[in-house]
């Protein structure tokens, strides 16, 4: 009983300080409006990848016995120097760019998926830019050869082991026509 | 009818826990010094498709800093000042109550209005009329969780800000934008090929990213008011990790077109390249201190990457980081104290952060791959992405590390999280 009166006497004293926009001279309550600065619904843009245009590709390119069909190289785990192994590989590219002036090649830097996304584009960078100054004092010219970074976002192969991760760790060397 | 009372206070539990695993937040851990807060329903909000309490209380209680009292069995529910049993409050330990009313318009529009009460001075400290129609149920509920935020801790609220991610879900990546509790997911951009760093501009109406769809990184500047988009980095090359100046004139960009990764400044809309870095090492990964006047950045010039800065308009750079082999992606603080990067400890990858002044650093997760971190725009949280299974997902810390959520938005790869900026009104 006492419990209810001290209730009942703290709802009075309540009802008599409380504030409520009708009673108070300054409304205790603001209105607003929610606005939203962004859009409910953004336009979705769908872009659709550039499809290589269809080149007929000279046989050495694509002969298996042909060395120049080889167009991979691999590193270390942090690493972007060319190892010794990829100088005959090289060579061989270099020549043939050096006798198709016209001949246009893209390297790819490829990372594993470990560590920063845009460090990784970096290091990739490092390779490929390796690769192309390589192929610039073996003779080929700057003008042929664009190098580029695709990171850790292509990874030729998805499993996180050792394994894997040494496929991934690569450069790509592709001619026009192929990308 | 014990009993009856009983079954009735359990089905109520049921629904509430029901209502909040909808957004798909799991919270471990809790703040020091929680709020103690209760939630009331709002009378007449069953007129609404979403019920506004609901979702003032999820917010509230994903921050961490509030530990939300069971507010289901009072009957009648109240509207009003005097209307409260302030002596029933106390006695459940209560700080802070809330309480409201939805009331529909003549035009089909609703008012609904919020209470903020502080229980032992038995005072209204807030109190806000919004006019709202259907849809705008969730924006009303953040807008009233981030003044009681504010209310109570001090600090602005983050519930009515968004976060942008990345997901893949087989070979399409979409560029997504979420409320900052996951929810009302909408995309921006659909691709075939990869989609990587958004950064959102100052006053978050652009996002910058990189898009592979042409075969390489090009930097993008997309608007989400038109949903234009323009290519302002696509050089000879790599163009990447674009990062908004304060005024959102400017991007520092990673560029290779003049061999190796180096920052330069653009203009937002592409124009007047001009390199600010000068190495024949690794420069990137810029970010910019919130007062402008320096860039943050990632370089290898010591033989390890680790994390420099500069002053925004170029010169000597200075080392920042200085334990580990492996500390990258800085980002600071909106007051300038705080430095969050990820360090690679032992072959895990995980974030830090170091006060600035003090040198104090800071592991706060635990993850193997942890990565992309971003500062909710008070400083309180961290969202960043992680690792689960062997799928990417998007997790939050709070910045002292106590709290931790996970938010798992779909059956998909979630990476690239950025949290963006307060909006302004």
């Amino acid at each position: 009983m006492n419990k209810l009166l001290v209730v009942a006497a703290v709802a009075a004293l309540l009802a008599g300080c409380a504030s409520t926009p009708k009673d108070e001279p300054k409304a205790a309550v603001e209105d607003r409006t929610p606005t939203v600065t962004v859009p409910a619904t953004p336009g979705v843009s769908t872009v659709t990848p550039v499809a290589p245009k269809p080149g007929q590709l000279p046989n050495a390119l694509k002969d298996p016995n042909n060395i120049l069909s080889k167009r991979s190289l691999f590193y270390d785990y942090d690493k972007y120097d060319v190892k010794d192994e990829y100088k005959p590989l090289l060579q061989a590219h270099a020549r043939y760019l050096t006798q198709n002036r016209n001949a246009k090649m893209l390297i790819q830097g490829n990372c594993d998926e470990r560590g920063s996304r845009e460090y990784n584009i970096a290091l990739g960078q490092k390779r490929s830019d390796g690769v192309k100054k390589m192929l610039l004092l073996m003779g080929a010219q700057e003008s042929q050869i664009e190098s580029v970074s695709l990171g850790e976002e292509k990874p030729r192969c998805t499993d996180s082991t050792e394994a894997c991760y040494s496929q991934n760790r690569r450069s790509d060397m592709l001619y026009g026509g192929e990308y | 009818m014990r009993l009856v009372c009983r079954s009735i206070f359990l089905l109520l539990a049921l629904v509430c826990t029901g209502a909040r695993a909808q957004l798909s937040i799991e919270i471990t851990g809790g703040g020091a010094n929680q709020i103690p807060i209760g939630v009331l329903r709002f009378v007449g909000e069953d007129a609404l498709p979403q019920s506004i309490s609901d979702i003032v209380e999820a917010d509230l209680q994903r921050s961490g800093r509030f530990r939300m009292l069971y507010a289901g069995n009072v009957a009648p529910l109240p509207s009003e000042a005097g209307q409260v049993d302030f002596g029933d409050w106390k006695i459940r330990n209560a700080d802070a109550l809330v309480i409201g009313s939805v009331v529909r318009l003549a035009d089909s529009r609703f008012e609904a209005r919020f209470r903020l009460f502080d229980v032992p001075k038995q005072t209204q400290i807030g109190g806000v009329a919004f006019t709202l129609n259907a849809q705008q149920v969730r924006t009303t509920a953040h807008r009233i969780a981030d003044m009681v935020y504010e209310k109570l801790t001090g600090d602005r609220g983050v519930f009515s800000t968004r976060i942008a991610y990345v997901v893949k879900q087989g070979t399409r990546y979409e560029l997504q934008i979420a409320d900052a509790d996951g929810a009302g997911a909408q995309t921006a951009l659909a691709s075939r090929e990869p989609i990587m760093s958004p950064a959102w501009s100052p006053d978050g109406t652009r996002l910058a990213y990189v898009s592979f769809e042409n075969k390489k990184p090009v930097v993008y500047v997309h608007s989400l008011v038109s949903g234009q988009r323009q290519a302002v980095a696509n050089f000879k090359g790599s163009n990447s990790a674009p990062a908004w100046s304060a005024d959102g004139k400017q991007l520092a960009v990673v560029l290779s077109k003049d061999g190796g990764s180096q920052i330069y400044l653009i203009g937002a809309d592409g124009s007047n390249p001009r390199r600010i870095t000068s190495s024949a090492s690794i420069d990137t990964e810029p970010f910019f201190a919130p007062d402008g006047q320096s860039i943050y950045f990632t370089s290898d010039r010591g033989g390890s990457p680790q994390i420099y800065r500069m002053s925004a308009s170029g010169g000597e750079p200075a080392r920042v980081t200085f334990d580990g082999s492996y500390n990258v992606s800085p980002r600071i603080s909106g007051d300038g104290k705080t430095l969050i990067y990820i360090a690679r400890d032992g072959g895990r990858f995980q974030l830090r952060s170091l006060d600035l002044a003090s040198r104090q650093g800071q592991t706060l997760t635990d993850g193997q791959h942890d990565e992309s971190p971003s500062f909710a725009p008070n400083g309180k949280m961290i969202l960043y992405a992680t690792q689960t299974g062997n799928r990417g997902s998007l997790a939050a810390v709070s910045s002292d590390g106590r709290v931790k959520q996970r938010l798992s938005v779909q059956a998909a790869d979630v990476r690239e999280p950025a949290w963006g900026p307060f909006f302004n009104n």
